[in-house]
């Protein structure tokens, strides 16, 4: 059952088994930002042994996760930790149990992804305004806002974005492929 | 040689500068570079993230679509894009039920057999010596860090492609052409990709990490082969020097900068006069 | 006319809650040539047994089938219980009706039946069955050790002691194996070699002992009791019965680059040279790669400072045959190689920790070379990238082990154990030295360990944080080590001087071949397979031919000696009788059939089929036949499937009767 969180879901969309995890924690060990994690990625793996899910989900160490696959590379026991972080990450989406201290980044993924949907291919300004948008209006941070302001007139003189952005001709798929796999999940 | 081309939406977005230096340096090597035609985003870290399903059915309709264009290679310059396709390719040729389903999602055959390249394979199928004969002048004052983020060798077992603890490849084709890259602790070293506009500290954080350990083993710029990269380097370096001090500015280059200023290529032909960090 | 009696076993409740015994019992009495059909409750019990030879005398019966257990369990029980009774022990079959029947099946009914047919075949099987002989096989008694570790040594001199011949072959210029090589040895902290090399100078010295050392088996043949061994002596251009070991040669050597095998490369030595000084014999080789008389034709200067006139530049490699009864072998391990190419793609080992990278990480026999009062530093611990003293080292436990992605999945049983040690050896010399040790799990189950360890933590304040390391780098000199505490949930960054990883245990190289040339298996990580995990850990599928030590499988220092005393023990068996007798169910060729087209000899796993020459009285040659060597045949059977002629059979399961076993059940 693909649609619930549980151990069994989580193993199968991250196309491992968490029980073979004998927490030796060298994944935590290599973790570029675990100084920075609540919960370690072994710990992570753990309270889904244990069914924990809820904790898991609502963890604020799955939204700081920058998928850079150390942990998987290196695991003794090929465990895909970094594909159950992202199995923890759908599923706490879902179910709408994101930490609060990590909205911003989670909104940043939905409104990528969006702008996929819409455009074929991402238009950089449309994601800009619309991220920082709901990002405000997520937690009213000003500052947000104002961030990298200054950088936008370089950027337009370097001819690095196009105000109008590109867009795929056949947006009609892309649709239609997004609905296919919403449906499924 | 010919290659079908994925160039990936930061290519064509605000990284349009790493575009002109792979386009102009693969020209100068006579590569011809025939872009997909209507592809769409890899999905990159957005949806691996929230929907398993569809990264690996928005890859694997670009691989549809080469497949459909009779494109048996594809370059992709951008790290994410080419691991994508890799993994989703891999994954619909060992699995003939995915096959299936993903090409009823995608609404085109694929079978997942076409080879996905990043840029130092591209390179290195051409031949590295031969590019070396091409060359015009030694690279002789460049000290490189050659850095190579997370996605250009890992999945080791998806992607093949040198080795990912201690990779050689850029520093190979950088020292056959005159430069001398130093040994360093942060080659695979993640450098926050993505997480740039939603989570900046994070990205400054270990960028800073990056550079620093670049000068301390007595580089003079760094390389890299991934646009991700190269905005956390070099745009970000300015806020990294604010909150964190570095000890001199890191001129970043693209691996095709540098293999295309070996061949005389005028730097404002690579796109090197766009970057933010600029040589004084 | 064949009289035959049938037992049939309830095993107590084993075989009769699933099949009906009795009902079994009053089936086969049906039967042609069946004199007597009982059932009892425990056949192989005491009065089962006395039932059974008392029923052999009064009716005189010419066969027998025991309808119970495995063979394996107690088939040698009735053979001896019908000899006893008079009657030929080959003419006793049995029915397995309990693990391949009632153990297996649910349905009462059905394996009732089943039980009949089984028993049905044996009966028909037995009315066949011929009176064979037991094979008389003369013992040679002597035993080939191949392996001068300790427990190739403990192995030797229990056999010497005992008064029985010994030949001990060694690989390496020295016997002493890899104790040789050690500090001091937990969980006592003796001192290695103080305790080895007595032992290493009793084998010198023993008149029973004959000992080839920079020798390996080339070619073993034969079978238990008589095996011919072929040894060769590698080319040591030293005649070591003049030379008196004065050191003159090594100290004049003028090649002195050559790093050192004995210290895994962290010393150099000359040209000619003894690995370490107590070696035993005391007498140098000369590397003939590294010798510059050998190589380039100049130099030779040993030879003229030589006062016993001992060096002999033209010394070749020579063959040894000897005639031995029982193989021991103990060659014993060596560890995981990290840093270099494996047998996987794209990836060197453990990149991640920069083995050859930086000369400061280093394996465990490394560290224990240079812990050791004869290493490469006198026993002082120091880096070996600048010599300093290092302040704090890293020692991380499990590289290689434990490790299904890039090592081996098991265990290495030892690591645990010598890695507190190697803290409190390091602490010992380096009084304010701080060791960090990075450990999954603490296995220290022997005979004080347990006490060991805790010892180097609560006394000699070790440090110890449960967690793997990730990736080991190295700035300004100093090793950077990234690694976690899961206990406290933190990640832990330590900075180093120097870092030693505990690799895993493996087979010694040359483990494999050496198997194959004595028919001995070995498991996927080339480990020498023992007969029966529990009941039999020192012998293997060929007879006569043991296992000790190291090479079975990684184990400490008294485990090594137990299994070497056990094997030794096993080898004076074989030698405390005059004769060995073997089961005579082993194939016979018919020469008067046999076209001698050699199919069987090709496909004979044992090499038990030999070419004979038939020739007329006159000497000329009629044909050529094979002919099956009774003392190596074990009886699989394999000939006589694929003979085009049939011309051979086995004794004991002819193809009659398995014919006439099929038969029964139509």
């Amino acid at each position: 059952m693909r649609s619930e969180a549980s151990v069994a879901s989580i193993d199968d969309l991250a196309h491992t088994r968490v029980c073979e995890c004998y927490q030796c924690g060298k994944c935590s060990a290599g973790c570029p930002v675990g100084e920075q994690m609540d919960i370690l990625p072994h710990q992570l793996i753990r309270l889904v042994q244990l069914g924990c899910l809820e904790e898991a989900m609502s963890a604020d160490s799955i939204w700081k996760c920058v998928s850079c696959l150390t942990c998987s590379t290196r695991c003794p026991k090929s465990v895909e930790c970094a594909g159950v972080v992202d199995a923890l990450r759908e599923f706490s989406a879902k179910e709408d149990v994101v930490s609060k201290r990590e909205r911003r980044t989670e909104i940043f993924q939905r409104v990528f992804l969006e702008n996929i949907r819409r455009n074929g291919r991402l238009n950089e300004v449309e994601l800009v305004i619309v991220f920082k948008t709901k990002g405000f209006l997520n937690d009213l941070n000003v500052p947000l806002l104002l961030k990298d302001a200054t950088l936008a007139p370089r950027m337009l003189g370097r001819g690095k974005f196009h105000l109008v952005g590109e867009k795929v001709k056949n947006r009609e798929v892309v649709q239609r492929i997004f609905s296919r796999c919403e449906a499924t999940a | 040689m010919q290659v079908g081309y994925y160039p990936g939406c930061a290519l064509h977005g605000s990284s349009n500068d790493y575009e002109m230096s792979v386009r102009a340096c693969l020209s100068k090597l006579q590569i011809d570079v025939r872009e997909i035609d209507d592809w769409i985003c890899c999905g990159a870290s957005a949806a691996h993230s929230l929907n398993q399903k569809l990264s690996v059915a928005l890859p694997a309709r670009t691989l549809g679509l080469a497949e459909r264009d009779g494109l048996n290679d594809i370059l992709a310059p951008c790290p994410m894009c080419s691991m994508e396709l890799c993994k989703a390719g891999k994954a619909l040729a060992e699995d003939p039920e995915l096959r299936v389903e993903i090409s009823d999602i995608v609404e085109l055959e694929i079978t997942g057999k076409s080879r996905v390249l990043n840029l130092i394979q591209v390179l290195q199928e051409f031949g590295v010596e031969k590019i070396q004969s091409l060359a015009t002048r030694s690279l002789s004052e460049f000290k490189p860090a050659c850095y190579y983020g997370c996605l250009l060798t890992r999945p080791p077992k998806v992607l093949k492609f040198d080795d990912c603890e201690q990779p050689e490849s850029m520093e190979k084709i950088l020292g056959l052409l005159g430069a001398v890259p130093v040994d360093w602790n942060f080659k695979t070293e993640c450098c926050g990709a993505g997480m740039t506009l939603a989570n900046e500290d994070t990205v400054l954080d270990l960028s800073h990490k990056i550079i620093s350990d670049a000068i301390d083993h007595g580089a003079n710029c760094l390389v890299v082969a991934c646009p991700m990269c190269h905005v956390n380097l070099d745009m970000k370096q300015a806020a990294v020097k604010e909150r964190f001090g570095v000890q001199r500015d890191m001129v970043v280059y693209y691996l095709s900068d540098l293999v295309g200023i070996a061949m005389g290529i005028d730097e404002k032909d690579l796109g090197v006069d766009r970057h933010y960090v600029v040589k004084d | 006319m064949a009289k035959i009696g049938v037992f049939t076993c309830w095993c107590g409740e084993n075989i009769a809650q699933n099949v009906d015994v009795q009902h079994v019992a009053a089936e086969i009495a049906k039967l042609p040539n069946v004199h007597c059909s009982i059932e009892y409750k425990y056949m192989c019990s005491e009065p089962g047994q006395a039932m059974i030879r008392e029923k052999i005398a009064a009716e005189k019966l010419t066969g027998m089938v025991i309808a119970s257990c495995s063979p394996h369990m107690h088939l040698n029980t009735f053979r001896k219980a019908a000899k006893n009774a008079g009657l030929n022990p080959y003419q006793v079959e049995m029915a397995n009706i309990r693990e391949h029947c009632s153990w297996v099946h649910r349905n009462r009914e059905e394996a009732t039946l089943k039980a009949v047919d089984l028993v049905k075949m044996a009966v028909a099987k037995v009315r066949k069955n011929q009176e064979l002989v037991p094979i008389d096989i003369p013992v040679t008694k002597r035993v080939l050790v191949v392996g001068g570790g300790v427990a190739g040594i403990q192995a030797a001199l229990d056999i010497a002691d005992a008064g029985y011949e010994v030949v001990m072959v060694e690989r390496e210029p020295s016997i002493g194996g890899r104790m040789a090589g050690l500090s001091e040895t937990f969980p006592t902290l003796d001192c290695s070699q103080c305790i080895l090399t007595p032992r290493m100078v009793d084998i010198g010295q023993h008149p029973n002992i004959t000992l080839h050392t920079y020798s390996e088996v080339a070619k073993v043949e034969g079978f238990i009791g008589n095996f011919k061994a072929s040894i060769l002596k590698k080319a040591r251009y030293v005649d070591v019965n003049t030379c008196t070991g004065c050191g003159t040669c090594w100290n004049s050597c003028p090649s002195k680059k050559t790093p050192s095998e004995f210290d895994f490369g962290l010393g150099t030595r000359t040209a000619i040279y003894v690995p370490f000084p107590q070696a035993v014999p005391a007498k140098p080789v000369i590397d003939q790669n590294a010798c510059i008389k050998l190589t380039k034709g100049k130099c030779g200067v040993c030879m003229k400072k030589c006062q016993a006139n001992a060096i002999d530049f033209d010394d070749k490699d020579a063959l040894v045959e000897e005639e031995v009864g029982a193989v021991i072998v103990a060659t014993g391990f060596k560890l995981f190689q990290i840093g270099k190419e494996q047998d996987l793609e794209g990836q060197s080992g453990y990149g991640e920790y920069g083995y050859d990278k930086y000369p400061d990480v280093i394996d465990s026999l490394q560290f224990e070379r240079l812990a050791s009062a004869s290493g490469p530093t006198n026993g002082e611990i120091r880096r070996p990238s600048d010599g300093k003293v290092p302040k704090n080292i890293v020692f991380i436990s499990c590289v290689g082990s434990r490790d299904n992605a890039k090592g081996v999945p098991y265990c290495s049983k030892v690591c645990c154990m010598y890695t507190a040690k190697h803290t409190m050896l390091y602490k010992h010399k380096v009084h304010d030295g701080v060791a960090h040790v990075f450990y999954m799990d603490i296995r220290a189950g022997g005979k004080n360990y347990e006490e060991f360890v805790r010892r180097a933590i609560e006394q000699d304040g070790a440090q110890y944080h449960r967690g793997r390391v990730s990736k080991i780098t190295e700035k300004h000199g100093t090793l950077i080590v990234r690694g976690v505490d899961t206990l406290a949930g933190l990640p832990l960054t330590i900075e180093a001087d120097m870092v030693v990883l505990a690799s895993a245990i493996k087979p010694t190289n040359g483990a494999q071949e050496l198997a194959q040339k004595l028919n001995v298996g070995y498991d996927n990580y080339g480990f020498l397979s023992e007969s029966h995990p529990k009941l039999r850990p020192v012998e293997t599928a060929s007879a006569g031919v043991f296992v000790c030590g190291a090479c079975q499988g990684p184990k400490d220092i008294p485990e090594s000696v137990a299994q070497a005393s056990a094997a030794a023990a096993k080898t004076l068996v074989i030698f405390s009788k005059e004769e060995l007798t073997r089961d005579p169910e082993i194939a016979k060729v018919n020469e008067k059939v046999c076209a001698g087209c050699f199919t069987c000899q090709r496909v004979c796993a044992f090499n038990a089929i030999e070419q004979v020459d038939i020739r007329s009285p006159n000497g000329k040659l009629i044909k050529r036949i094979a002919r099956v060597n009774p003392g190596l045949c074990m009886g699989c059977g394999t000939c006589v499937a694929v003979c085009p002629s049939k011309s051979v059979d086995l004794s004991g399961t002819t193809e009659q009767q398995v014919y006439s076993m099929v038969k029964s059940l139509t």
